[in-house]
């Protein structure tokens, strides 16, 4: 029973952790897998997150074996 | 059609010219619309050295192959290209090459400038940009 997490780009920075595998919990959502990541930290209201390489919102439900990210806007091009 | 993703340098003008003479764009292709982004050596009046463009490898890829099949669903394009670098940049290097070919100029423009600005704004690509004293991340994309 697992997650796997990813804080892409300037996120992994500030929070000095790009990834992490944290056990799964029935119910769990986007937002409560970064509560757990950065200790609570407040997410910035630019962030966005993805489940499984795909944009969600942060009350999605994230199941078992999920991979979720955090990333700031993105700026390629 | 093409996306790919590259950690190494690339001249868009070769990368065009293989990819047509790779038989990509069929013949009756009566245009072609593409854009190339390049690296400045300013931004936000600071000079900048060097750039390193990051991504979300597996998100990046799988997103830039469903624009370009959503450009060809929505215009009557024959083909598209997306190149996107990733990895450590200098000023005048090539960042992006964006191509849709069609019968005639308005769905490649369309499709080209689609393409373009949904990467820009959607596709998970980030900036750092070294600077003659320190770095600092890109906190977005301009408008156009």
């Amino acid at each position: 029973m697992a997650v796997k997490v990813k804080l892409l780009a300037s996120l992994g920075e500030r929070h000095d952790r790009r990834e992490a595998v944290i056990d799964h919990v029935p119910g769990m959502r986007v937002a409560d897998v970064w509560d757990l990541v950065t200790s609570g930290a407040a997410m910035a209201p630019n962030t966005l997150t993805a489940i499984n390489f795909e944009y969600c919102r942060r009350d999605a439900a994230v199941a078992d074996g999920d991979e979720v990210a955090f990333f700031p806007p993105v700026t390629g091009g | 059609m093409k996306v790919e993703v590259r950690d190494q340098p690339f001249d868009p003008w070769r990368e065009l010219a293989d990819y047509q003479a790779a038989g990509g764009p069929r013949t009756g292709s009566g245009a072609a619309a593409v854009f190339v982004g390049t690296m400045r050596d300013c931004n936000d009046g600071e000079r900048v050295r060097a750039m390193r463009l990051e991504h979300y490898a597996g998100m990046t890829e799988r997103h830039l192959e469903r624009i370009a099949a959503e450009a060809r669903a929505r215009w009557p394009i024959d083909d598209a290209l997306i190149l996107h670098r990733i990895g450590d940049l200098k000023p005048g290097d090539p960042i992006v090459l964006v191509a849709a070919w069609s019968a005639h100029r308005a769905a490649a423009f369309d499709a080209a400038r689609f393409l373009i600005e949904d990467l820009k704004s959607r596709a998970p690509f980030w900036k750092k940009e070294q600077l003659g004293d320190g770095s600092r991340w890109v906190a977005c994309n301009t408008a156009g």
